[in-house]
C-alpha cells in the first residue's frame, strides 16, 4: 500500500494551478485534501504521473453571502463549513450534512470542492448540492462554466468536469423563510458511508407544500433524485398519509445495487424508511417554527 | 509463606497485588517511542513485498519476473522454488488429535495456490515502495482451478480436492461422548433445536504482522525482530525449517503493538523473509500492510452448529447434542493446528451447566479461503453462542424465566472438584454467586418493566444473559502432548543489581496488555521493593529464561507465578547475607522498600544497597561459606489440573430498530472469576477489550466471500471494526476464587469478555425481537439479517 512515484506541485493560485495542469497534462490529478485520493494512490488504484496541490490557494476558500446567494471556495473544509455562521443560517442542510461525514481527522482535511469532484455516490454532500439545486463553477483554460448541480454527477466516480478543468466554487441560493431543509442517513457507525440516505429540501406552510426536493445518497450510482415523490406532496399539506405515499413512490425511482451491507430489496427498504424519518423531521422542524412565530 | 497470599492481610508499603498499579510501559507508549519492528532499521537492511494470488485456487504455470528486475531499486525476486532450497515445508498436525492430517506447507507455494491472498513470490529492494513496483510487474500466469469454498459441500462427492494426496478435504473430526443422549431425548420433557452459524472473522492488531530477519554469515547467526507472542517458539522453528541449531537463532520483541493470538502462528510470508535474509546475507524487512493482512493473517470462527437440547419437566437439562463443522483454509496453520478451535468447541459446550449426557462432533474441512486458526478466546464465544442460544430456547419452551431456568442448571459452587460431561476437570468455579452478583448489578426487575414500557411505545428492547467458562494456564496437555515444541512452562530470573534495584526477566511476553506491569508488580511485593525499583524484560530469547510467551491467558497464571517465586527465592538470598552482616537470625529479618528491616519493629537496619555494596565491591569482607546468590530463577507448570478454568456471566440490554435492522447496545454487565487478581484496572480493562471485541464478532466484523471464494473484504471501510462511538458502558464485577495450583491463585482474564459477549448480544436481540416472532441466528447480527428475519426484506439467495 505505497504509491507508486508521482511528481507533486504546489500551486500558488488559479491561474498557477491552470498552468501547471497545463504543463502535466492529463494524467496530471487535482490534490485538494487528499482523503480519497491518497487512498486511492496507496492500494494504486489510481496511477496519476502528477498531483497539483491546491489546497494553498486562498481564491479556493472561504464562504460569502451576497444578494441571497451563498458562495463557497471548493477548497473550503469541511469542518470550516460546519462553523460557518453563513451556512448555518442559510444553508442549513450542509451544516446538518456535516457531522455525518467521516470522522474529525478526515472532515479537518476533506473539501467540499474534493467530494463533488471526486463523486462517490455513498457521500453527503453531493446529494446534498442536488437538492439545494447548487451551482458549480469550474475554471479551466478556456475560462469559467457554471454547472448545474443535476447535470455535474455522470456516475460512479464520474462528473461533468472535463480535464483541464478545476472545481472553484459552489453556489447556492439561501433558504426561503419558508424552507425546510434535513439529511438523515443510515449507517452501521457513525461516520461510515451510508447503507442509505436522502437530502431532502420543502417549502410551503402547513395547509400546502409549494416545492419539494428529494435526493438520495449511496442508493444509485449517483445522487438520485426522487421526483414522483416529491411531485406528490406539491400542493398538499404534509402528513402522515403523504408521508406513507411518497415513500412508497420513491421507491419506483431507484434501481440500488447490492453491497457488504446488504442486497438490493435492503437497500430499496431502507431508502424508504430514510425518506419518511427525513419528512417526519421536516413536519416536526416546521411545526416547532410556526410555534416560535406563533409565540 | 504458605498460603495464598491475601492482599488485604498484606496491606504493607509493598502490597502491590491486587492494586491497580500504573503500568511501567505507558508513557513510553502514548508518547509514540515504543520500539516496534518497524521502527528498526539495520545497516544494508531491504524491504520484501509479495505477489499475492487472485484466485482461490490456481495452477502456477510460468512466473517471469524479468520487468519487476529491470525496475531501479528491485534486486532479487524469489519463488516457492528458489526458497525451498533453504527451507523445509511444515505440516501442522497434533498426534493427540487422533487422525487430523493436513499437507506440507511452504514459505511459498511451488505448484498450485491455494487461498486469494497467498503469497506467491517475493520482491527484493531497497525500499517498500519499491518492492511494490516490483510487484505490480511480476507477470504470474495462472491456471484457475476450481475452488472449495462452502464448507457444507466441502466433504461432499464431487468436490474437488485441495490436496489429493489426503484422500478427501477432511482435517479432523472428533466425537466427544459421555451418558445415554438417545435416552435422554426420548425420555424428554421438551426438546430444543437450531443452527447457529458464527461468521468468519479476524483479529485486527494495530500494529500489522510485522518481521526483521538479519542473517550473519560470518557469524552464522540468524537475529530475527519479530512482532510475535511466542519468540521461544519461533525460535525453534526457524532454526528447524531453516536448518540450523536453535542455538545460532535469536528473537526478539521489544514492543509488540496487540495480537490477540494473530501473532502467535507461523506465516509462510514470515518464514519466507527469514529464508531470503539467509539467502541474501542481507536484513530482509516485511511489514504486512492492511490489505495483505485480511487475506493472509489468520482468521477464525467459522463455524456452523447444530445444536440441541433437551429438558425435563422440572426445568433441567438432561442432554446436549451438537455438530459442529468449520472450513479452516486450504492448510491447518503451524504449529498450534486449525483443528483446536473445532475440539475446544466441543470440550467447551454445555460448559456451565449440571447435566449428564453428552454428544458432540465436530467435523474440521479443507477450503480454499484464507487459513483459520487461534484467535482470542479460541472456540469459546462459539461454545457460549450454542449452549446459551440453546438455554434461552429451552427457558422459552418451559414458559421460564431465562434467570430462574440458568439458576436451576448451573453447577452448584459447593460443587467442585468435578468433571463436566465434556470431560474437563473443574478445581473451583462460582457460577451462582456470579449470577448473584450480576442480579445485584442489573436491577432485573425495573429492566423488565423498562422493557414492557418501551414496547407499549413500539420500541423494541432486549436482555439477553450469557454464563460462560474460560480456558486458562493451559499444561502441556493442549498442545505439547501432540508433539508441538510449545512451552507449557514459564520461567522468570530475578536478580538484585548493584544499586539495590531489582531486574526481572521474564519468558511470558507483553502485547500492550500489561504483563509487564504485572510483573513488576508481583516481583516488587516479592522481594520487598517500591515497584518503580523493578525493571521488567521480556521478548529477548537471548536474555529471558525459556518459555512459552502470552497465550491463552497464561501470563499472570504461570508467568506470575514463575516471577513470585523467583522473587521470594531473591528476597530469602539477600537475607541470608544480611543475616551474617547484621548478625541476626534471617527470620527476623525483612525487606521492605528497599531496606532490610527488623521484623517485629520495622526498624530500618540498612538500605538493600549497603548489602548489594558489600556483595559486589567487597565480598572479602562475608563469611567466605555465605552463599551470595542475588539472581534466582524460578519456572512453573501446572500440575493437577490440564487447565485451570475461571467462569463469569455476562448481560446485554440493547435496543433493535425494527425499520432499520439496527441495533443500538444500551449497557454491557460482566461478571467473571479469574482467581486472584493482581491489577483490577488491567483486569476490568481485558474485560471491557474482550467484550469489545465479542460485538465486533456479534455485530459487525465478517471477512465476506464471494460464493467462488474470493475474499471481498480489503480495507477498514469494509471490514467493521467496533468503534467507540457504538460502544455501550461496560460494568465489571469480580467474585475470586484463587487456584490453589500456585502461591499467586491467579487465572487467566484476557479472553472472559470475548467468551461471552457475542452469545449474550444474540439472546438480547432475540428477547427484544420475540414479540414480532422473529429469531437471529447467525453472526454477525447485521441489519440486512434482522429485516430478513423481521420478514422485511427477502433472503438473499
Amino acid at each position: 500500500m505505497k504509491a507508486p512515484d508521482f511528481i507533486y506541485c504546489r500551486a500558488e493560485s488559479l491561474a498557477d494551478a491552470l498552468r501547471l495542469k497545463a504543463e502535466h497534462g492529463d494524467q496530471a490529478r487535482w490534490l485538494a485534501g487528499g482523503q480519497s485520493l491518497l487512498a486511492a494512490l496507496a492500494f494504486r488504484l489510481s496511477e496519476p504521473t502528477a498531483l497539483i496541490d491546491i489546497s494553498r490557494i486562498d481564491a479556493l476558500r472561504g464562504i460569502t453571502f451576497d444578494a441571497g446567494v451563498v458562495r463557497i471556495g471548493a477548497g473550503t473544509t469541511h469542518t470550516a463549513l460546519g462553523v460557518s455562521d453563513i451556512i448555518r443560517r442559510h444553508v442549513p442542510l450542509l451544516a446538518e450534512a456535516v457531522p455525518l461525514i467521516a470522522h474529525a481527522a478526515i472532515r479537518n482535511r476533506g473539501t467540499i470542492g474534493g467530494s463533488l469532484a471526486f463523486a462517490d455516490p455513498a457521500a453527503e454532500l453531493p446529494a446534498c448540492c442536488v437538492a439545494l439545486e447548487a451551482t458549480l463553477i469550474a475554471v479551466g483554460p478556456k475560462g469559467e462554466r457554471r454547472i448545474a448541480a443535476n447535470a455535474f454527477f455522470e456516475g460512479v466516480y464520474a462528473t461533468a468536469l472535463r480535464d483541464d478543468e478545476l472545481l472553484t466554487w459552489i453556489e447556492i441560493v439561501a433558504a426561503q423563510a419558508d424552507e425546510q431543509q434535513t439529511l438523515v442517513e443510515l449507517t452501521r457507525r457513525s461516520g461510515d458511508y451510508a447503507m442509505a440516505g436522502v437530502a431532502a429540501v420543502l417549502r410551503g406552510d402547513a395547509a400546502e407544500i409549494t416545492h419539494a426536493r428529494l435526493v438520495f445518497f449511496a442508493l444509485g450510482d449517483r445522487p438520485v433524485a426522487a421526483a414522483k415523490a416529491a411531485a406528490l406532496l406539491v400542493g398538499k399539506p404534509l402528513d402522515e398519509a403523504q408521508v406513507a405515499l411518497a415513500a412508497t413512490a420513491s421507491a419506483q425511482e431507484i434501481d440500488p445495487a447490492g453491497d457488504l451491507n446488504g442486497g438490493p430489496e435492503m437497500k430499496t427498504h431502507l431508502a424508504q424508511v430514510v425518506l419518511s424519518r427525513a419528512l417526519r423531521q421536516i413536519m416536526t422542524q416546521a411545526k416547532a417554527k410556526a410555534e416560535r412565530t406563533a409565540a | 509463606m504458605s498460603a495464598i497470599i491475601d492482599p488485604a492481610a498484606l496491606d504493607r508499603p509493598n502490597s502491590y497485588i491486587g492494586k491497580s498499579v500504573p503500568r511501567p510501559n505507558l508513557p513510553k507508549l502514548v508518547e509514540g517511542r515504543g520500539q516496534y519492528v518497524d521502527d528498526v532499521v539495520l545497516p544494508r537492511m531491504v524491504h520484501v513485498a509479495f505477489v499475492r494470488c487472485p484466485h482461490a485456487h490456481a495452477l502456477i504455470k510460468r512466473i517471469d519476473a524479468k520487468d519487476a528486475l529491470a525496475v531501479p531499486g528491485v534486486l532479487r525476486v524469489f519463488t516457492g522454488q528458489d526458497l525451498a532450497v533453504v527451507c523445509d515445508p511444515w505440516v501442522a498436525v497434533l498426534v493427540h488429535l487422533a487422525g487430523m492430517k493436513s499437507a506440507p506447507q511452504y514459505p511459498l507455494p511451488l505448484v498450485r495456490a491455494t487461498w486469494h491472498g497467498e503469497a506467491v513470490v517475493a520482491v527484493v529492494a531497497d525500499t517498500r515502495a519499491l518492492a511494490e513496483d516490483g510487484v505490480s510487474r511480476v507477470l504470474v500466469d495462472y491456471d484457475p482451478l476450481p475452488a472449495v469454498a462452502d464448507m457444507e459441500t466441502a466433504l461432499a462427492p464431487g468436490t474437488p480436492l485441495i490436496h489429493p494426496e489426503l484422500g478427501d478435504n477432511l482435517c479432523f473430526q472428533r466425537i466427544n461422548e459421555s451418558g445415554d443422549v438417545a435416552a435422554a431425548f426420548k425420555a424428554a420433557h421438551k426438546i430444543v433445536e437450531a443452527t447457529f452459524h458464527t461468521g468468519r472473522h479476524t483479529g485486527v492488531t494495530l500494529e500489522p504482522r510485522s518481521i526483521l530477519a538479519d542473517y550473519n554469515k560470518g557469524s552464522g547467526k540468524l537475529v530475527v525482530h519479530h512482532s510475535t507472542q511466542a519468540p521461544h517458539m519461533m525460535q525453534g522453528v526457524f532454526a528447524k525449517q531453516l536448518r540450523m541449531a536453535e542455538g545460532d537463532v535469536r528473537v526478539i520483541c521489544v514492543d509488540v503493538g496487540g495480537s490477540f493470538g494473530i501473532k502467535v502462528h507461523v506465516y509462510p510470508d514470515e518464514v519466507a523473509t527469514v529464508a531470503i535474509a539467509k539467502l541474501m546475507g542481507r536484513p530482509v524487512k516485511f511489514i504486512a500492510d492492511r490489505l495483505e493482512s485480511f487475506g493472509s493473517d489468520i482468521h477464525a470462527r467459522d463455524h456452523r452448529i447444530h445444536g440441541k437440547m433437551a429438558v425435563d419437566a422440572e426445568g433441567r437439562i438432561t442432554a446436549i447434542d451438537i455438530d459442529d463443522l468449520t472450513g479452516i483454509g486450504p492448510y491447518s496453520v503451524y504449529p498450534r493446528t486449525s483443528a483446536i478451535e473445532g475440539n475446544q468447541v466441543i470440550n467447551l459446550v454445555g460448559g456451565p451447566y449440571d447435566f449428564a449426557n453428552y454428544r458432540a462432533k465436530t467435523t474440521v474441512v479443507l477450503q480454499n479461503k484464507t487459513p483459520t486458526c487461534q484467535y482470542r478466546a479460541v472456540g469459546h464465544p462459539i461454545a457460549v453462542t450454542v449452549t446459551e442460544g440453546l438455554v434461552d430456547l429451552a427457558a422459552e419452551a418451559l414458559g421460564m424465566d431465562p434467570i430462574t431456568f440458568r439458576l436451576k442448571n448451573l453447577m452448584r459452587d459447593d460443587s467442585y472438584p468435578r468433571t463436566s460431561p465434556a470431560g474437563m476437570k473443574f478445581e473451583g468455579l462460582s457460577h451462582i454467586k456470579s449470577l448473584g452478583r450480576l442480579m445485584d448489578m442489573i436491577d432485573y426487575p425495573a429492566l423488565r418493566a423498562e422493557q414492557d414500557a418501551a414496547r407499549a411505545k413500539g420500541i423494541y428492547r432486549g436482555i439477553g444473559f450469557a454464563a460462560f467458562i474460560e480456558l486458562t494456564n493451559p499444561s502441556p496437555f493442549m498442545y505439547g502432548i501432540g508433539g508441538a515444541r510449545i512451552s507449557a512452562q514459564d520461567g522468570c530470573s530475578v536478580r538484585i543489581d548493584p544499586d539495590g534495584s531489582v531486574v526481572a526477566a521474564t519468558g511470558v511476553t507483553e502485547q500492550g496488555q500489561g504483563t509487564e506491569g504485572i510483573i513488576r508488580q508481583i516481583v516488587a511485593e516479592a522481594v520487598g521493593v517500591a515497584v518503580g525499583a523493578v525493571r521488567v524484560i521480556t521478548g529477548d530469547t537471548q536474555n529471558t529464561p525459556y518459555g512459552g510467551g502470552t497465550w491463552a491467558c497464561r501470563g499472570a497464571g504461570i508467568g506470575g507465578e514463575a516471577a513470585l517465586q523467583a522473587g521470594l527465592a531473591t528476597r530469602a538470598a539477600a537475607l541470608e547475607v544480611a543475616s551474617a552482616m547484621l548478625q541476626a537470625h534471617a527470620d527476623t529479618l525483612d525487606i521492605v522498600d528497599g531496606n532490610i528491616v527488623d521484623r517485629a519493629t520495622a526498624i530500618i537496619r540498612m538500605p538493600l544497597s549497603e548489602l548489594t555494596r558489600i556483595v559486589y565491591f567487597r565480598g572479602d569482607t562475608l563469611p567466605p561459606g555465605l552463599p551470595r546468590e542475588l539472581m534466582q530463577t524460578r519456572h512453573f507448570i501446572t500440575k493437577e489440573y490440564p487447565f485451570a478454568f475461571t467462569n463469569g456471566i455476562q448481560a446485554c440490554w440493547l435496543e433493535v430498530d425494527v425499520e432499520t435492522g439496527l441495533i443500538k447496545l444500551l449497557k454491557h454487565w460482566v461478571v467473571e472469576d479469574c482467581g486472584r487478581i493482581i491489577n483490577p484496572l488491567l483486569v476490568d480493562e481485558q474485560v471491557r477489550g474482550g467484550v469489545v471485541q465479542g460485538i465486533g464478532g456479534a455485530l459487525y466484523e465478517h471477512c465476506a466471500y464471494s460464493p467462488e471464494g474470493q475474499l471481498l473484504v480489503g480495507s477498514m471501510a469494509d471490514y467493521l471494526v467496533p468503534m467507540a462511538a457504538e460502544m455501550p458502558d461496560i460494568e465489571v464485577g469480580h467474585i475470586e476464587t484463587p487456584t490453589r495450583e500456585s502461591l499467586l491463585g491467579a487465572k487467566g482474564a484476557g479472553e472472559a469478555g470475548t467468551a461471552g459477549a457475542p452469545a449474550a448480544i444474540m439472546n438480547a436481540i432475540n428477547d427484544a425481537l420475540r414479540p414480532l416472532d422473529a429469531q437471529v441466528l447467525a453472526q454477525p447480527f447485521s441489519p440486512e439479517r434482522i429485516l430478513q428475519a423481521l420478514g422485511k426484506v427477502p433472503m438473499r439467495g
